[in-house]
């Protein structure tokens, strides 16, 4: 049915009926799905466009394992580690979701690579694309950030011991380093308060803005239109083009199914360890970060004492700003890759250098035997919790006693008079208050005993009004009331 | 940035029906990818309702010996240890040990069975006494007066190696008949 608002070929219609179009009344959710199906990509669908929805895909699934996680998890110290161990080890499935969750960081590390990679290759930033390429950089950034502020979440001794060398990086930034390391940490120690603050950034405030900056790279990416292969001009696409739908979308889903499936494989058979609880006062633990941090790690050892300034902060400073800037800086409409060997070529010398840090760092640990003996040690001792039944976490016991029992036999006397006369109706069981009375319990500090033996008996306008009824208790029984209402507490 | 109207589509507009079973195609294949993630998903968030709730453990009340000749009820407080989804605590809970005659004795629960609260031994009386809303129970716990609807509640106990053990437990409040609960 041709419609006046969207005047699209007959072809280009879906059919619709029924509730559809009573929603399609109400939404217009044809159109947005027509104007979101019918994307047109240069030179058609292709195996090398599939990465963005991947990370999209991934995302998605971080998002909801990330709020499953969260049904058992308690960002304390106190608590989190034992909290994930009963994930990993009691609750149905909780192994294999925190793990889908741990690698599922790692896969969206890879697939950015890829999506970089593949956006650099092909001069996709090319043609008012500037914005959609910004917005891509805080994205990456985004990610780096939430793979490093979850890192900390399982209070293991890895977590704790990688973050405490990661925030200890932070305060080598020049003047600011040393605040901006204390307000990440919660204090100049790494503590409870680092743990609440790491899980308030991965959770609330990252997330926050990761999906603010996805919906508006989505929009920049629909507004400039999908750039398409590298011989095609940047701004004026000339080659014939292919809807979204259905092949490119096709490509998507299956490069998205055999993902979570490669991911879900992982997870299931090579489920992530969960170390020992952190000891904090471990001195010969060797933290090492995750393997894409690792060629990092490894640089700032190359770099540390009198070339840090320049290693640490200026030249990755400058590196990440040149990054930023390349669709400013490599303007011309040419995106054929062995034309542009600027780029080209910087950004494989970056990946070689790297990578190649990394291995340094993979053969460094392994040749030296002190520590490649601790590692495999510490390896083990994560084989070796795993292992371990999960231990429940007693609790002090219950600091208030029921009070049936007391030695003072004056306090005894005045509980059994509190429990025959009507005052336990009112004031609760303990004298801990209801609804219809104050708690009795710390009434002794307010009260000296003579003061309350005379409210005992000579009730004041507000205890009358409450509906307090006459005590009428000789001597003796008045001073053991007093006595025992003296010790509650 | 849509390319110009005349230029021909690069590939024949599938046909409706096309359209239609590669949509069910995808529909099936992201149904199996979703149901990758949904079903441990949904194991994983109804845990706690199919793992079955623990058997009220047992907790120690004394040596039997004290027990055995006592001429009215007495009040003791027994530690119950409570496991609560990672942790466990302990909560402390109050019983009597009431004598039957000869001998013989059982454990009752302080808990009342009217609203919960803590019945008192008043033996000044030889009675016990709800302190909340007044109900009476005669010295082996039967249901004299006021707002209870039951007799206070009995709980299971044994005698393993000299030491009377009894199982702790709550009962429903206000019914006639004694249920437990949790
Ligand atoms: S709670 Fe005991 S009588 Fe109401």
């Amino acid at each position: 049915m041709p419609d006046p608002e969207h005047p699209l070929s007959q072809e280009n219609q879906r059919p619709i009926s029924g509730w559809m179009k009573w929603l399609d009344r109400r939404t217009d959710i044809h159109s947005l799905l027509n104007e979101a199906l019918d994307e047109p990509i240069p030179g058609g669908a292709r195996w090398a466009y599939v990465f963005g929805s991947g990370l999209l895909y991934l995302f998605l699934s971080q998002v909801i394992t990330g709020v499953f996680l969260t049904l058992y998890y308690v960002p304390s110290s106190d608590h989190a580690h034992t909290t994930v161990s009963y994930i990993s080890k009691v609750v149905s499935s909780g192994l294999f979701l925190r793990s889908i969750h741990a690698y599922g960081a790692t896969a969206i590390i890879i697939l950015l690579f890829l999506h970089i990679s593949q956006t650099l290759l092909y001069g996709s930033y090319k043609g008012r694309r500037e914005l959609l390429w910004l917005s891509g950089c805080f994205l990456l950034a985004l990610m780096l950030g939430m793979a490093f502020t979850g890192y900390l979440l399982p209070w293991d001794q890895k977590a704790y011991f990688a973050t405490a060398v990661g925030t200890n990086i932070i305060s080598e930034v020049p003047l600011i380093g040393e605040p901006l390391q204390q307000l990440l940490r919660g204090g100049p120690q790494m503590g409870t308060l680092t743990l609440s603050r790491f899980f308030v950034l991965h959770v609330f405030v990252l997330p926050g803005m990761l999906i603010a900056f996805i919906a508006m790279h989505v929009f920049l990416f629909r507004k400039a239109g999908a750039a398409g292969p590298f011989k095609e001009d940047p701004v004026y696409p000339k080659l014939p083009t292919q809807k979204f739908y259905p092949r490119q979308l096709v490509m998507d889903m299956v490069a998205s199914l055999l993902i979570v499936l490669a991911l879900a494989l992982v997870a299931y058979f090579v489920p992530v360890h969960l170390g020992p609880e952190a000891n904090t006062s471990d001195t010969s633990y060797i933290p090492r970060p995750e393997w894409y941090y690792l060629p990092i790690f490894q640089w700032l050892k190359v770099v540390s004492g009198r070339w840090s300034l320049f290693g640490g902060i200026l030249l990755p400073g400058l590196l990440a700003l040149l990054f930023a800037a390349i669709p400013f800086l490599d303007r011309g409409r040419e995106r054929r890759p062995w034309k542009r060997p600027v780029v080209v070529a910087g950004f494989a010398i970056f990946v070689a250098c790297y990578a190649g840090l990394g291995a340094i760092s993979y053969r460094d640990d392994r040749t030296d035997q002190n520590v490649a003996a601790q590692l495999t040690r510490q390896k083990q001792a994560e084989i070796d919790y795993m292992r371990q039944p999960f231990q429940i976490q007693s609790q002090p016991s219950n600091p208030v006693p029921v009070a049936l029992v007391t030695a003072d036999p004056l306090i005894a006397k005045g509980t059994a008079i509190f429990a025959e006369q009507p005052c336990g109706g009112c004031h609760g069981d303990r004298g801990e208050g209801t609804t219809e009375a104050p708690a009795l319990i710390g009434i002794g500090q307010k009260y000296s005993s003579n003061q309350l033996a005379f409210l005992l008996h000579h009730r004041t306008p507000q205890m009358i009004k409450g509906g307090m009824p006459p005590v009428d208790l000789n001597q003796a029984d008045t001073d053991a009331l007093v006595a025992y209402l003296r010790s509650l507490k | 940035m849509p390319a110009p109207a005349h230029l021909p589509e690069q590939m024949p507009v599938p046909v409706p029906e096309r359209r239609s079973f590669l949509g069910l195609l995808l529909a099936a294949a992201g149904g199996l990818v979703s149901a990758t993630l949904a079903i441990p998903l949904m194991r994983f968030a109804t845990f706690p309702l199919r793992v079955p709730s623990e058997e009220a453990s047992w907790s120690d009340v004394g040596k039997i010996d004290e027990f055995l000749s006592l001429a009215e009820p007495v009040a003791r407080t027994i530690d119950v240890k409570k496991i609560d989804g990672w942790r466990s605590s302990v909560v402390q809970n109050g019983v009597y040990i009431v004598p039957t005659g000869s001998g013989n004795f059982k454990v009752l629960s302080s808990v009342c069975p009217h609203l919960g609260c803590a019945v008192r031994w008043i033996g000044k009386r030889d009675k016990f006494i709800c302190p909340c809303h007044g109900g009476t129970f005669t010295n082996i716990g039967v249901h004299i007066s006021g707002p209870p609807l039951r007799a206070m509640d009995e709980l299971e106990s044994k005698v393993e190696n000299g030491i009377l053990k009894v199982r702790f437990q709550y009962f429903r409040q206000l019914v006639a008949k004694k249920e437990p609960v949790g």
